[in-house]
């Protein structure tokens, strides 16, 4: 499929559709923009599953983090790529391997090759984007910081587990 | 329309950044009215200060209305996301705040409203931003006026008071070459008329209190984030490459990609200079800028009757109007505004200084004053009034000399505004 633009359809049912992350990349340090997605991410319902050697054994968030893919001891439903677009393309052929739906690969990472290789076992996937960031578009809360979502709607925001500031994109998560 | 459909411009004046309140469901922009925004819990809070989530905290740095009104610009620009300040100055402010540090110098074109050139030759010389003029008619004048401290390149999209046209694509490519950001101020032509990011411009500044506005009720200014620039290639603009200190370390520039410029300026520039928009003005723009289209159609159409009206007049010895056949901006006009010159332009009385003054007192229903982009139709001398600080020399290469009168049309009937400009011109003899 063409990568240059993605439609709001296909964004959010990938959103709608995954319930567990392995993040590759994640970071224990706070400051960190994959620290920020993984923190969001979670507080919006999903599981994240932080992966990186550096940090394996450690909890970030209250996960434990797992030095592969291969290590993690749950089903997977999308692989998130804080790496590079070269590593990208063997952690792509990781994430076919382990069965997952979805490759997300973070702002700045491209791999086309591997997107055709996932594409052709099945998989969507995602490139030059952030994952909390798309939530944001779909949610509402881009706006709050000024930002253009792109889209319009006359429907009411949704409230998130009884917070004020948070919306949802409408599934109902534990 | 189907999600997918990327919504039109009248479509997105209307509904771009404005879902129906998540609480109440009230379909207009709930007026926001208040300081503070409780936090769900201490780890929410921290969330926000860490910039990790999404959310109010306090009116300086952001509130819910001003917020789509927000939205709404950087959709009808084009552009990434954008930051409301208390005035177009106020964003201006910022904007050099965010990119410039003491030492540094821009690029501005001369053909700029008399407030912005005071801002930048005396406010701006106090931080030690050093302006460099250059001229928007020659714009060979830009390349040369380049050096290695030059931050970035400042002008109008249609230039205040003299209505002239200026030519975007080609300060735009001369930019690029030097790798500093093209900042442009399109006040007076609005989105509807020219919108400055599809001709390369990497930041938009307005002045709501203007068109946007419209109603000549509140003032109000922003500043949008085109998302285009890259503020890392060399390190040249620290705020946003640099680990920031204010915020443990974090590169704001690698963290929010094609949004940094416009976070930068609120989490810094906004945060810590404190020009913030208040709510009730925030509202009030909105309301205007729900028309633009309609306005600015009538806007122009009553301009160019105007125009053609005083271009024949025997007491006037130039208009200087984009919008009219045969005005040497005429064809940059059709290039960058093909939907119209917009509403403010200056003639000159043959009468000079003395005639102008008479003008603007003899008119009975325009309003002498200091404003455009209102309703009602506005006057005003600028050799005694706006531009009254600068030397004749600074006024006339301004466009604002002393016999000029500048004019901005409103919306009220076009017979009605040429019988009230005929009447103070006789009167001026």
């Amino acid at each position: 499929m063409d990568h240059s633009a993605y439609s709001e359809t296909y964004i959010r049912s990938i959103l709608n559709d995954v319930k567990t992350i392995a993040m590759v990349g994640a970071s224990a340090n706070t400051i960190r923009p994959s620290y920020f997605a993984m923190k969001y991410l979670i507080k919006k319902g999903y599981r994240v599953i932080p992966v990186n050697p550096k940090e394996a054994g450690n909890e970030i968030l209250g996960e434990t983090v797992y030095a592969s893919l291969d290590d993690i001891p749950a089903a997977v439903d999308m692989v998130d790529i804080f790496r590079n677009s070269e590593a990208a393309g063997t952690l792509t052929d990781e994430a076919i391997d382990l069965g997952a739906k979805v490759v997300w690969m973070q702002l700045g990472v491209q791999n086309p090759e591997a997107a055709k290789r996932a594409e052709a076992a099945g998989l969507r996937v995602v490139m030059d984007r952030c994952p909390k960031m798309e939530y944001g578009k779909l949610s509402g809360e881009w706006g709050w910081m000024g930002g253009n979502s792109g889209r319009i709607s006359s429907k009411r925001g949704k409230l998130m587990g009884g917070r004020a500031q948070s919306l949802s994109i409408g599934v109902k998560r534990t | 329309m189907s999600l997918d459909d990327t919504p039109r411009f009248d479509t997105l004046a209307i509904h771009a950044g404005a879902q129906p309140d998540p609480t109440t469901g009230a379909r207009a922009t709930p007026i926001y009215q208040t300081t503070s925004f409780v936090f769900d819990d201490v780890d929410h809070a921290a969330s926000l200060f860490g910039l990790q989530a999404f959310g109010n905290i306090y009116t300086r740095i952001m509130n819910p209305t001003q917020s789509v009104l927000e939205e709404r610009i950087a959709a009808l620009e084009g552009g990434t996301a954008a930051l409301a300040t208390a005035s177009g100055h106020g964003a201006q402010l910022i904007i050099f705040h965010t990119l410039l540090q003491p030492g540094d110098e821009f690029i501005a074109v001369r053909q700029l409203y008399g407030g912005s050139i005071n801002q930048f030759n005396h406010s701006f010389k106090k931080f030690d931003w050093n302006v460099v003029w250059a001229d928007a008619d020659d714009i060979s004048s830009i390349e040369k006026a380049i050096t290695k401290k030059t931050k970035l390149i400042f002008c109008e999209s249609i230039a205040n008071p003299g209505g002239l046209v200026t030519d975007l694509g080609a300060i735009s490519k001369i930019a690029r070459r030097a790798g500093v950001p093209l900042v442009v101020d399109n006040t007076l032509a609005t989105p509807y008329l020219c919108r400055p990011i599809e001709h390369g411009a990497d930041i938009v500044v307005h002045s709501l209190t203007k068109f946007i506005g419209g109603h000549g009720n509140s003032m109000g200014g922003m500043i949008v984030d085109a998302g285009s620039f890259n503020w890392s290639r060399e390190g040249r603009y620290p705020t946003l490459s640099e680990p920031c200190e204010s915020y443990n370390g974090m590169k704001l520039h690698e963290t929010f990609g094609g949004i940094a410029f416009a976070i930068a300026c609120r989490v810094l520039g906004l945060r810590d200079l404190g020009p913030c928009i208040s709510p009730m003005n925030a509202f009030l723009i909105i309301q205007g800028l729900e028309t633009l289209s309609l306005r600015m159609k009538k806007h122009c159409k009553n301009t160019i009757k105007v125009a053609e009206h005083l271009s024949e007049h025997k007491a006037v010895s130039w208009v200087s109007y984009a919008g009219l056949r045969g005005d040497r901006h005429h064809k940059l006009a059709k290039k960058y505004c093909p939907n119209g010159a917009g509403a403010v332009f200056t003639f000159g009385l043959k009468g000079g200084y003395e005639a102008g003054v008479k003008v603007v007192s003899g008119v009975e229903m325009i309003s002498h004053l200091a404003n455009i982009g209102d309703v009602r139709s506005l006057i005003i001398h600028p050799s005694s009034t706006t531009h009254r600080q600068l030397s004749e020399q600074q006024q006339i290469a301004a466009g604002a000399g002393p016999d000029v009168v500048r004019l901005s049309i409103g919306l009220e009937d076009a017979a009605d505004i040429i019988a009230d400009l005929d009447k103070a011109l006789a009167e001026a003899g």
